[in-house]
């Protein structure tokens, strides 16, 4: 290196000027003037639809922004208000929200936490969006649900289905209506027992993140209540694409009932390699052996095609439901995209419309308000019959379904059947249930 | 001024005036302007500016100097991320030790993996560093995020919860990062006219934070020890020949690139107090190389530029949907408006990707040498320009050389 000769007044200088660097952040601490943040002044009011576009889950991310502007036309007033003719609240009255005309931003979340934050965050500093929701994975939840917490403003969860959403790394200001883990398992165990019996031997083949493991905790758990032995849970990496070596130790470990606690692109290749390897026309221990997909998607059931005939699993919300609400929907969403809603569609749509609503109940946009208008909600007509919000842990009770594979499909989207719609009741956990333990709420916060 | 030349002074300068006035220089549109989508003078995005320009910095004094193109610097960027939050988590919110452990633990790391991947050189090297990398990253993704031991909370990232220990926090501080009760989420919004600017303290920090390893790097580049490294990506061979052992110069700077990654993630979880695992991914690794390139390999400024490119375009032009559009061609009839749309509908929102792509190839046939090269060319064409009959004349006598 060059030779530097220190002298006493190059130091005083340098010195100095990095005091005067190191101070100058100190003035612009200032905080803004207004009561929270955000607060929309003009006439209209912004929302963050926060999807991913590109990734394993631009599917369900393309359906949730499809749902996404379908409801802010219902909102504002246009189309032919879906679900808000169904809705058992009535404070909405199709002029925007609390009179505010209704606009919305969108982001890209790669299905990265990292990713999801930043363009959260960008909608929330740059397009000033009072409310951010979406989103297809609950790693993404949980991240997004942090950041909107410690910038105070409103997150409505899109799909999430861990259990940890709204259990160890639950918000105040994060809110879920999708169903997660452990109502899966309470809602299918019955059925499962109902149909193969109580005395039936499984076997897991798990994602291994987060999620798989709240599934399979919560599955085997629900099973083993009934009767049924566990005999092997094996971890598989998420990024597999063929799942031949898992499942050809299913053939001998002597079980007759495979769960396949995986999602997206992992279920389809897994459910795949599972019915190459002929285990539906197995015969084990005396009984035909069976396959469950805990967590079902429709989008999943047309990746899988003829494979998801007769497989059993859950799921929050159908389109062929009969109730007015879910027919208003189906009708309002397929005029304007020409085909029915998937799940994602549904339950991002209620979130905008419950956010709405209790903006308009509270009479403010401030987060903390909302939040209280929407803890321990009580309403009807989204599709769903009875919820409850609950105020302990911001989840949303209400009737699960559980599925089968169509055997025979009249359309490319008429896959799933509904067996049974579990009642709420049965479905409803304490907030403090070992599986959800662990996170504090925490109180609202409103920014600013 | 400060042991550098005339020229480098200039350059650090000229860093330095582009990092502080950074709120004024990416606001050019009016807040309520339909070009304010074009905006990027935001905190979120000025503090990824900057801390991607810090990793980019590090990994040209690797890839720019000696030649050894590593895909796995993800992986110390993560490891830093990872160090501070548990800091945060464990310690205090103040934003010092969590940086400074990022960097030595993403150093020590470094060292880990450069000793084993350096045994090799070329396209050895680089597949041994992504292994490495995809290797931690699978770590961090499942493997230490089983419940009992728990060390990075696996797909949701590593987060603060209310009941972590925080030894050193008291009510006083902020709940979030800060300098000595500085919050890193403090903001000062000035409001000229249509205008408004955002200066925000975290990426003042950051800026400070840039401009004095952007020094380091200029010190680097210009001393023995650089030129050391430039031969080594001159050629190699002949030095071990001449009997010089070339491992340790290599070492070296790898690990200097391994903690200027450290120190971009000890960063970024310093902003967003949250360490994901997909920090590590190859991609992340793939993007750094991609700045660099695009910026300018091996020039000093170039990796800034190529860094602010990238995530320019991963922030801005994602956000860009179908209603933007309209909002823009709403002027025009609506046949035509439509068929706009249409066209312009693959390079927006979703098809950021797509617009990068063909950018980035781009500047790669065209200019070769990154957008600093295609500063120069400008800035020699002007000069061309003005000089009039001089530099036609200069040019002339070119070819007799």
């Amino acid at each position: 290196m060059t030779k530097t000769t220190v002298t006493r007044r190059g130091v005083l200088k340098s010195g100095a000027t990095a005091g005067a660097g190191l101070a100058l952040p100190t003035i612009f601490t200032a905080s803004s003037a207004a009561a929270y943040m955000n607060e929309p002044t003009g006439g209209t009011v912004t929302l963050g639809f926060n999807v991913p576009q590109t990734g394993p889950y631009a599917d369900e991310g393309a359906d949730e922004l499809r749902a996404y502007e379908l409801a802010v036309e219902h909102l504002n007033g246009g189309g032919d208000g879906g679900m808000m003719n169904t809705f058992s609240s009535k404070a909405l009255q199709g002029n925007g929200i609390l009179g505010k005309k209704v606009q919305f931003v969108t982001g890209d979340t790669q299905t990265k936490s990292d990713a999801a934050r930043a363009s959260a965050k960008s909608m929330i500093e740059k397009d000033g969006a009072i409310m951010i929701t979406g989103g297809s994975s609950s790693g993404v939840a949980i991240a997004v649900q942090g950041l909107c917490q410690e910038a105070g403003v409103i997150f409505m969860a899109g799909l999430t289905h861990s259990n940890d959403t709204t259990g160890k790394d639950k918000k105040a200001n994060g809110f879920r209506h999708f169903f997660n883990a452990y109502m899966s398992g309470a809602a299918l165990a019955p059925v499962l027992a109902a149909q193969y019996g109580t005395d039936r031997k499984a076997y897991h083949l798990t994602a291994d993140y987060t999620w798989g493991w709240t599934q399979e905790e919560s599955i085997k758990a629900a099973t083993e209540a009934l009767g049924w032995q566990t005999v092997n849970t094996v971890k598989t990496p998420l990024a597999a694409t063929d799942f031949s070596s898992y499942i050809a130790p299913v053939l001998n470990s002597g079980a007759d009932v495979l769960i396949l606690n995986h999602y997206g692109g992992n279920m389809v290749n897994s459910l795949t390699n599972a019915v190459q390897f002929g285990l539906r026309d197995k015969m084990v221990n005396g009984k035909h052996f069976e396959i469950v997909v805990p967590l079902y998607s429709r989008l999943m059931a047309k990746g899988a095609g003829e494979n998801v005939k007769g497989i059993l699993g859950s799921t929050n919300w159908h389109w062929s439901l009969q109730d007015d609400a879910s027919k208003a929907f189906v009708k309002s969403f397929g005029t304007k995209y020409g085909f029915p809603p998937s799940q994602a569609a549904h339950t991002v749509y209620c979130q905008t419309l419950l956010y709405a609503d209790a903006c308009e109940r509270a009479g403010t946009f401030n987060p903390c308000g909302v939040a209280q208008a929407l803890e321990g909600f009580e309403f009807d007509g989204l599709g769903n019959g009875k919820t409850l919000y609950r105020a302990a842990d911001h989840q949303c009770f209400k009737d699960v379904l559980v599925v089968r594979g169509k055997e025979n499909p009249t359309s490319e989207f008429d896959l799933l059947e509904v067996v049974e719609v579990t009642p709420a009741g049965q479905v409803t956990y304490p907030p403090d249930h070992p599986m959800f333990s662990g996170g504090m709420l925490g109180t609202c916060n409103a920014g600013a | 001024m400060l042991g550098l030349d005339k020229k480098d002074t200039t350059l650090l300068i000229i860093v330095a005036l582009l990092t502080l006035g950074a709120p004024f220089i990416l606001n050019p549109f009016p807040a309520d302007s339909a070009m304010a989508q074009f905006n990027a003078g935001y905190p979120d995005l000025m503090q990824r500016f900057v801390i991607f320009g810090i990793f980019a910095i590090g990994f040209n004094i690797l890839f720019g100097l000696t030649g050894y193109l590593s895909f796995g610097h993800a992986a110390f960027l993560g490891v830093g991320s990872y160090s501070a939050v548990w800091i945060f988590k464990l310690f205090t919110y103040n934003v010092l030790p969590a940086v400074a452990l990022s960097v030595v633990v993403a150093g020590l790391f470094s060292l880990l993996m450069g000793f084993v991947s350096l045994r090799r050189s070329g396209i050895y090297f680089s597949i041994l560093t992504l292994a490495f990398a995809q290797m931690s990253f699978a770590l961090a993704y499942s493997v230490l995020s089983n419940p009992r031991f728990n060390l990075t909370n696996g797909e949701t990232g590593l987060q603060v919860y209310a009941d972590d220990p925080q030894l050193f926090h008291s009510d006083r501080l902020p709940d979030l990062p800060h300098l000595f009760g500085l919050s890193m989420r403090a903001t000062y919004r000035l409001d000229l006219g249509g205008w408004s600017f955002d200066f925000n303290a975290g990426y003042y920090l950051c800026a400070v934070v840039l401009m004095a390893v952007f020094y380091l790097a200029i010190r680097i580049f210009r001393s023995p020890f650089g030129m050391m490294l430039r031969a080594v990506k001159s050629n190699q061979q002949r030095m071990n020949y001449t009997g010089l052992n070339t491992r340790p110069y290599t070492l070296a700077a790898f690990v200097i690139s391994g903690m200027y990654a450290g120190l971009a993630g000890g960063l970024m979880a310093a902003m967003d107090p949250l360490a994901g695992a997909e920090r590590m991914q190859w991609t992340a690794s793939g993007e750094v190389v991609l700045m660099t390139i695009l910026g300018g390999t091996g020039t000093l400024i170039g990796p800034v530029l190529g860094a602010g490119f990238i995530k320019y375009f991963e922030n801005i032009f994602s956000k860009i949907n179908d209603n933007v559009l309209h909002g823009w061609f709403g002027f025009l009839p609506d046949g035509l408006e439509d068929a706009m749309v249409f066209l312009v509908h693959p390079f927006i929102g979703k098809g950021w990707h797509l617009t990068l792509g063909i950018l980035f190839m781009l500047v790669v046939i065209f200019l070769p040498g990154g957008l600093v090269e295609g500063g120069q060319r400008l800035g020699r064409w002007i000069r061309r320009r003005r000089g009039g009959k001089d530099g036609e004349a200069q040019r002339k006598t070119e070819p007799a050389e």
